[in-house]
Parts: C-alpha cells; sequence; structure tokens
C-alpha cells in the first residue's frame, strides 16, 4: 500500500526517484509545491531526476509561468534547454531563447543552429537574423562579419561559376577552382581574391583591397597572404611591388610589415629562383640568419657581400670551395680578398 | 590475465571481480544463447573489465557493432544492447528493433544494459518511438571506476568536464560518488576527506548523504583507503595544457592511448626477415597494450623522456648478454636451465624491440624544430615571461595555418600564467583566430572562456607569479636523469594539482591558506566515522595509503608526479589515483570545442 500513499513531501518524492522508482507527479498541484519539487531536484543533482520533474512542469504549468521561474534556476533552466533540444523542439527552444536573454550561452546558441542551415542563401538570412540579438559589442562584430564574408561569398562564387563555365578568363582556365569558395574562413578567401582578382579595383567585392577595408585585415596578414598567393601564380613582379614603396624624394625602398626572412620561406617553397630569392635574403636584417639562409639555398652573392662586409677572410676563402671553379663568383671573391690584403 | 592489477600497495583486482560478477549475473537472466550488440564507445572500457571469454562462457556467441539498419542474422535466443544512455543511439536502436523480422522463427528476445546508469529521458524517447515494450529486461550496469592499472582507476567519461563546469550538469559527480561509494564497500570507509574545488564539494557532500540513505552500506572491512583527496580540474587549469615530457605521457600527446591500447604506424615494426628486403610492408597500425604488466614498460614508463635511451641501451645489453650464456651453458642441467628462460628472454627481448622503436619515433618529433619552439614558448609562460603581451610564435603559427588546437593550447596557456589576458591581447588573438579559421570558432571560444581557459584578465592583478612562488611551480636546475623533484615530468614546471597532494600529506594545507584562497572552489576536510575496533593502527614505517580523484581528468605526467611521490623514502605516504577520464591537453580542449560538423540525423 506504500506504492500508493499520498503523503509524500516533495524531498522523499524526489529521494524516491533517485532510486529508480516511478512516481506519480499529479498530486502536487499548486504552484508552490511545483517549486519545491523541482528545487528538491536540482538539490539532489540527478539529472534524470530534474528532468522528469521538467517534463511534469512544462506540461501542467503556463509557458510564462514556468520560464519565469526558470529564469531564477539556472541549473534547471540548463536541463530543460538540453532536453528541448534532444527532442528537437525547435520552436519552443526558440520561444524560451527568446525570453531568457541573462545567459550569454542562450544568444549563441541560436548562432550555433546556422551550422544546422546547409542551403547557403538560408544560412545568410539566419545570420542576419543573429546580428540583433544581444551579443557583447566584440561577439556583435564577429557575427556581422561572418554576414557580411558569407553575403560576399554568394555574390563572388555566382561571378566567378559564371566566369569558370564561360571559359573566357585566362586564369581560370589555367587554374581552375577545386572548391567553392562559400563558407570559407576569411584568410582563405583572401587567398583566393589575391589569386584570382589581384587586380581588381577597390570597388569590387572579390577585389583583396575591398576585402581589406571592409574587414579591416591589419597590414601583416594582408601581405602575407597576398605574398603566399603571388608567389604560387610566380608572379615576381607583384611580390616586388608588394615591397616597394617610395619616399618622400622619390626614391624606391623596400620594406615588410613581416621579417624578410618570412618572405623567403613563402619564396623558396614555391620554389622561386636563385635570383628573386637572393633580392629578399640580401634584405634579411639579422647578420646570422642571412648567412644561414643565403647558404642554405645557395645565394652565393649575399654570402659573399655578407663576409666582405664583416671582413671576413677566413669564411670568406672557406666559401670558395662552395662556388663552382671559375664562376664569377670565384672570381668575385678572390678580387675581394685581393683588395682586403692591399688594405 | 590481471598481472597488472595487483602490482600494487592495494590489490585492484577485486574491483574487477566485482564487475565481472555484476555482468556475469545480467548475462544469466537473458538465459540461453545470446547475441550482444555493441556500443562502440563502450568495448574499450569493457576490455579492461571482461574478455570475449567470459562472454562466451555465458552463452555469448555473437558480438556486433551498433549501426543502423537491419539487425544481422544469427541463430540466438536473446540480443542485447550494451549502450551509454544516449539519444542518438536510441535512435539506432528503434531503426534495429524496427526492421526486425516479426514473422521470423525462432523470434529473438530484446533486452538493454544500460551503461552506467539507465536513463528516463532514453525510455521516455522509445516510448514515444513505441518500441520501449519490444525490451524484456532492461537495466544498468554501473561501470563507474574501471580499473587500468595497479594504482589507476578512470570512469572514461570524456564528458564530464564540459558537463561540469559549462552547463552545470553534475550527473558525472553523482556517478563519482556513486563509484566511490563501490570502493569502499570492497575497500573500507575512508576515514578522511579532503577536497578543493566546487565538484569536489558536491561529491562529499554526496557521499556523506549516501552513506546516511543507504546505512546497509556499513561494513566490517578494515579500511584500505587513510585518505581522499578530491581535486577539480578547473584548479589547475595549467597543467594539462603544458606538453608532457615522461615517455608515457609523449606516447599519448603524439599518438593517443585509448583504455590502455596505442596504435602507432607500422613501418617501425615490419618483422626484419633475411632476404625479404622490406616487400609487403604491413599496412595495418601496430596495435600494442601499454600496462605494468610489462617489466620494461613499467620502469620507463614515468621517466622524463631524455632519460630513457640510456635505460634501453643497458637493458640491450643485459638481454644480449643473457642470450649469449648459450654459448657456456655446458651440462644438461644448465641447457635445461637456459631453455627454461627462453620464453621470458625472448618476451623481454620483444618488448625492448618495441619500445626501441617507439622511443625512435618519439625522438623524431622531439628533435624536430618546431616542437622546440613550441616548449619554448611554453616554458616561458610557465615561468612568467612576457606573459602580457601578444606572442610573436603563436602570431606566426596561426598565419602558418597550424592546426587550431595547437594554438588554442598555447593561448590558454597565456592566459591561464597570466590569470586572463588585457583585453587588447584577448582581442587581438581572438580576431586573428577568426579570421584564420572560420567565424563559427565563436563558439569553441565562448566555452573556452566559461571554463576559465582563456578569458579577459578581471580584477586587474596576476596572481599566478604568487602562486608560482610559493608553490615552488618552476624550479630552474631540473634533474631529468635522477630526479629529485616532481618538476622532472615537465623539464621544469611542478604539476600544480601534485604539489598541493603533495602540500597536503606534509605539512598540510594550513601552511598555504592564502594560495588556496586564490585558487577556485572551497576547500574543506570531512571525516567519516569508522565502525569501533577498526580504527587503523599503522605500523611503524608503514606508510599511509591516498586515494586522489581528479574530477574532471588527469594526464599521464600527474600520474607519474604521484608515482615518484610514492617511491621517495621518507615519502610516507603512497598514491592511488583515480579520475573521471585520463586527458592530454589536445583531447582536452577537443571535447570543450563545439561539434561543427552537423549531425548526421
Amino acid at each position: 500500500w506504500q506504492d500508493y500513499s499520498s503523503d509524500w513531501s516533495p524531498k522523499d518524492t524526489v529521494r524516491r526517484m533517485q532510486r529508480g522508482k516511478v512516481c506519480s507527479l499529479e498530486r502536487f498541484r499548486s504552484l508552490q509545491d511545483k517549486l519545491v519539487l523541482l528545487d528538491e531536484a536540482v538539490a539532489g543533482h540527478d539529472g534524470n531526476v530534474i528532468t522528469a520533474v521538467l517534463i511534469f512542469l512544462k506540461r501542467t504549468l503556463r509557458r510564462e509561468i514556468l520560464f519565469r521561474e526558470l529564469e531564477v534556476r539556472q541549473v534547471a533552466l540548463c536541463h530543460l534547454i538540453h532536453f528541448l533540444k534532444e527532442m528537437g523542439e525547435q520552436k519552443l527552444l526558440l520561444d524560451l531563447l527568446r525570453l531568457c536573454f541573462f545567459s550569454l550561452s542562450l544568444q549563441l546558441s541560436q548562432y550555433r543552429e546556422h551550422l544546422n542551415i546547409q542551403d547557403v542563401e538560408k544560412r545568410r538570412e539566419f545570420l542576419k537574423g543573429c546580428i540583433g540579438l544581444p551579443f557583447s559589442a566584440e561577439d556583435t562584430s564577429h557575427i556581422q562579419d561572418h554576414y557580411t564574408l558569407l553575403e560576399r561569398q554568394i555574390i563572388i562564387e555566382a561571378n566567378d561559376r559564371h566566369l569558370e563555365t564561360a571559359g573566357q578568363s585566362e586564369i581560370f582556365r589555367k587554374y581552375p577552382r577545386k572548391a567553392s569558395i562559400l563558407n570559407m574562413p576569411l584568410v582563405t578567401t583572401l587567398f583566393y581574391s589575391c589569386f584570382y582578382h589581384y587586380t581588381e579595383a577597390e570597388g569590387t567585392f572579390s577585389s583583396p583591397t575591398n576585402l581589406k577595408k571592409t574587414f579591416k585585415i591589419p597590414d601583416k596578414q594582408y601581405v602575407l597572404t597576398a605574398l603566399a598567393a603571388r608567389a604560387k601564380l610566380r608572379a615576381w613582379d607583384d611580390v616586388d611591388a608588394l615591397f616597394t614603396t617610395k619616399n618622400w624624394l622619390g626614391y624606391t625602398k623596400k620594406k615588410a610589415p613581416i621579417g624578410f626572412h618570412r618572405v623567403v620561406e613563402i619564396l623558396q617553397r614555391n620554389s622561386a629562383p636563385v635570383q628573386v630569392l637572393q633580392e629578399y635574403v640580401r634584405l634579411v636584417e639579422d647578420v646570422e640568419t642571412r648567412l644561414n639562409l643565403a647558404t642554405k639555398y645557395k645565394c652565393h652573392d649575399v654570402v659573399i657581400e655578407t663576409y666582405r662586409d664583416l671582413k671576413d677572410r677566413v669564411q670568406l676563402t672557406a666559401y670558395k670551395c662552395k662556388v663552382e671553379r671559375g664562376s664569377a663568383e670565384e672570381e668575385k671573391i678572390n678580387s675581394i680578398l685581393n683588395n682586403m690584403v692591399r688594405n | 590475465m590481471a598481472a597488472h592489477l595487483s602490482s600494487g600497495r592495494v590489490n585492484l583486482t577485486a574491483l574487477r571481480e566485482a564487475g565481472r560478477r555484476e555482468l556475469r549475473e545480467f548475462l544469466d537472466k537473458c538465459a540461453g544463447s545470446k547475441a550482444i550488440v555493441w556500443d562502440e564507445y563502450l568495448t574499450g572500457p569493457f576490455g579492461l573489465i571482461a574478455q570475449y571469454s567470459l562472454l562466451k562462457e555465458h552463452e555469448v556467441e555473437k558480438m556486433f557493432t551498433l549501426k543502423p539498419g537491419r539487425l544481422p542474422q544469427a541463430d540466438v535466443k536473446n540480443v542485447i544492447f550494451f549502450v551509454r544512455p544516449r539519444l542518438e543511439l536510441m535512435d539506432i536502436i528503434t531503426d534495429n528493433v524496427l526492421r526486425e523480422d516479426r514473422g521470423r522463427s525462432p523470434q529473438r528476445d530484446f533486452h538493454i544494459l544500460f551503461v552506467p546508469r539507465r536513463s528516463l529521458l532514453c525510455e521516455q524517447w522509445l516510448k514515444e518511438q513505441g518500441v520501449l515494450g519490444s525490451f524484456i529486461h532492461r537495466e544498468q550496469y554501473s561501470l563507474d571506476l574501471i580499473p587500468f592499472d595497479g594504482d589507476l582507476l578512470s570512469m572514461e567519461s570524456e564528458s564530464t568536464f564540459k558537463e561540469c563546469y559549462l552547463e552545470s550538469d553534475q550527473t558525472s559527480l553523482y556517478h563519482a560518488a556513486k563509484g566511490l561509494m563501490t570502493l569502499q564497500a570492497l575497500y573500507g570507509t575512508i576515514p578522511q576527506i579532503f577536497g578543493k574545488g566546487e565538484c569536489a564539494r558536491h561529491v562529499a557532500n554526496m557521499m556523506i548523504r549516501m552513506k546516511r540513505e543507504f546505512p546497509g552500506s556499513q561494513n566490517s572491512i578494515f579500511p584500505v583507503f587513510d585518505t581522499l583527496l578530491l581535486l577539480d580540474r578547473n584548479v589547475d587549469l595549467l597543467t594539462p595544457l603544458a606538453t608532457q615530457l615522461t615517455y608515457e605521457g609523449l606516447i599519448d600527446e603524439i599518438y593517443g592511448i585509448q583504455n590502455t591500447y596505442v596504435k602507432l604506424p607500422p613501418e617501425k615494426f615490419a618483422p626484419k626477415k633475411q632476404g625479404e628486403g622490406g616487400k609487403d610492408l604491413p599496412t595495418e597500425p601496430k596495435k600494442l597494450q601499454l600496462n605494468s604488466a610489462e617489466e620494461l614498460y613499467a620502469e620507463i614508463r614515468d621517466k622524463n623522456f631524455n632519460a630513457v635511451g640510456s635505460v634501453l641501451s643497458k637493458k640491450a645489453k643485459i638481454i644480449s648478454a643473457a642470450f649469449e650464456e648459450r654459448h657456456h651453458a655446458k651440462t644438461v642441467g644448465e641447457i635445461k636451465q637456459f631453455v627454461s628462460q627462453l620464453p621470458h628472454m625472448q618476451a623481454a627481448r620483444s618488448s625492448l624491440a618495441n619500445h626501441t622503436s617507439i622511443a625512435e619515433l618519439i625522438k623524431d618529433i622531439t628533435t624536430s624544430e618546431d616542437f622546440f619552439d613550441n616548449l619554448t614558448v611554453e616554458q616561458e609562460f610557465m615561468s612568467g615571461i612576457d606573459t602580457d603581451k601578444v606572442n610573436n610564435y603563436i602570431e606566426d603559427c596561426i598565419a602558418q595555418k597550424h592546426p587550431l588546437i595547437k594554438i588554442l593550447r598555447l593561448v590558454c596557456l597565456q592566459s591561464v600564467c597570466n590569470s586572463g589576458l588585457k583585453q587588447k591581447v584577448l582581442d587581438h588573438y581572438k580576431r586573428e583566430i577568426l579570421q584564420t579559421y572560420g567565424y563559427e570558432h565563436i563558439l569553441t571560444l565562448n566555452n573556452l572562456e566559461k571554463a576559465g581557459l582563456l578569458k579577459p584578465q578581471t580584477s586587474g592583478r596576476n596572481n599566478y607569479p604568487t602562486i608560482r612562488k610559493t608553490l615552488r611551480l618552476w624550479m630552474d636546475d631540473v634533474n631529468e636523469q635522477n630526479p629529485n623533484d616532481i618538476s622532472y615530468v615537465y623539464s621544469g614546471y611542478a604539476p600544480l594539482s601534485v604539489r598541493l597532494a603533495q602540500l597536503l600529506a606534509r605539512p598540510g594545507w594550513r601552511s598555504i591558506e592564502e594560495v588556496l584562497k586564490m585558487l577556485p572552489g572551497p576547500h574543506f576536510e570531512e571525516r567519516q566515522q569508522l565502525p569501533a575496533g577498526l580504527q587503523k593502527k599503522r605500523q611503524h614505517g608503514e606508510n599511509r595509503v591516498t586515494l586522489v580523484f581528479f574530477l574532471g581528468g588527469v594526464t599521464y605526467a600527474e600520474i607519474a608526479a604521484l608515482r615518484f611521490l610514492s617511491q621517495m623514502e621518507d615519502g610516507g605516504t603512497e598514491y592511488v589515483i583515480a579520475t573521471t577520464k585520463l586527458i592530454n591537453g589536445t583531447s582536452w580542449i577537443k571535447s570543450l570545442m563545439e561539434k561543427l560538423e552537423p549531425a548526421p540525423f
């Protein structure tokens, strides 16, 4: 007869449920009783029991009241969200999210849903809707960027697909695209733009300068990406132009927001010819690094010039065996060594 | 069979036996021939409790992996599903059951074994699909703490950290408490409980309440454990982020150890046959089991990797010499003795060959420029250098699009060593990461912030230098070959969690009250009443036994450090380690990343 007794307090009921016994919760009619039941369940830490009580409350309480009470019971709220997600009750979940904005993670829960939308247009619309949610200022700007980026990618993709099929554009003929640009990260998109649309004016959505401006891409990142793209295309003149600036006297000078050793690395990876590589090895500021790279990549002139500047006879003489006999480099070394003796 | 479990101070075979007994009972309940349909995730942990031979003894004739579609043909009376209580698995089971041909004869009976607990949510789901009634036996198998080695237990629950710290879901802690109750039933009530952290407090509370509510658990077993130390993972967020430098730690970092097994690239393990010339190279990864039953492994697993080489070469000489003995055996007696030793020597030689190969594989990685650069930055952060500015190496790695997890480990390490990053620095990293890897990673970054791993500095002051100095976390002169301090496991950094355990034993936590306050969560002490007559009288010179339970995960390096303390002369304490999961920095961060691929259903 004990199983049918109606005298159990919320605490006893929760304890019985924790032991796996089936309990009817119907007798808890008043709001007060229901809330005590919920608080007891939460205090017991047993996720199963908390969920069971929430299922009961969801069925027997008006939504507004339930949501209001959950606003101040975060643990229970988390359990309900989890439950609704698992059960696929999207609408109820979204209503819950809209009403309970105190927790940052709820907006992000909403944002996360975009991953389940495969169709790009629908995803774009969804992201647009996310922008209005109360994120932090930082997160808002990132989500704004995400939306803008996808919007641009859709336009670029449509355009480029057209160009490719029309077969008129040389670059697309020579280097057919291996994948779509949709949903790619920003830097990947920039690389793509530097590869296929490098010379376009700032006004077009696909131009690298437009991307740089719109997303405030720092110089360092921009130069690195453009370099990688142009080097891949073996467009050494473009690489040159990246690093050349005219000062107020009209003289050209080479400088880079990244170390020149990085430039050398990237050029070398793209099998740049020694003459091109040499230019940049020469610009590496740190002497030891410069010597290492020059020796490694056989930029003889740079090695020779550096040892000359260091007035290092010994190394210079030793380096003679690294160059071809009778070559211009050997002559250069000999000439420098002779000059050293005279002075 | 379970030699590795009885090697320690506490014989964990009893725990394994209890698990086997419970499994046998359930199998016998479903009388007749059976087929088991496995949730793949469970096969590893179960393998540590029972092998197929035991299942066969109880009429298990076939085993299948759980997947959608029709169940395979099998002439058995019972089909039992061994599953975790997860909804996506319930969907698959539903599919299996609905497609079962009801017209076939004989009909097969269905049963479910939920591991480790039944779930109302799952049963509700099955009910809504209309299949709940198809199951005759619906039970739970409380596989909470699984013995991995003579001094190591794990729940292998990979979602605990995320659930506890991000989702306020403490169900895992409930299992942890249950696991501890099982341990106490077998090894006696633990008289003293210490803890640090919110989760530790919850588990202790649950243990005390469970003891009160289930009075039958009062037993007359002489207590084996003197002390239980419960530690929240978030008390020490630093240690799992750093690259482990012990032999076992590196194997886990590079290849991943799953349920004591590791899969290695096969090329180095091809048997060298004369004249074969290397054709027919194996393509399947080489699978090895790693536990203390293997003598050589037990000797080198916890050493700093730089000290392993000399042990291996010494071993090679000894084994060579032993095999040479056959040339010196003259009498029949001597030959007989040599032959009887042969299996042991061959096993030793094969073991040496395996570990020499593994050490070579690891050395290739640890001598690489990238490994060195990464380690240098880690050590700079841990010793407190330049933690408040954007780090060049990290920026370069992002620019070169190194794997995201590597980047996250480094920025989180910097954040923890700085008590949070300056807003400008944090924003800079976040922007670079999102622009390079994709905006959807906002979700992961948010999780990391919630977990306290990558967050803005709120109070404006950095507590880490004080913690580091008081607890002596950074030791400049480390002896990797013959260590005298636990900092050898990270070649300079002493794991914070293990330092806390060390100081608890001697001289006690009163000496570090101030520092403890800087670490998250309450610290506490509880005593449990022992029945009269069971008060432990320790023999002179006998060590205390402390069970350290890491709530949220533990690394192999921390285990090595605790083992180091155990074998210290005059240390006074021997440690047994329990955890919710064995982790490394990569698997840990991965568990906090939002799953970005949409689910297949």
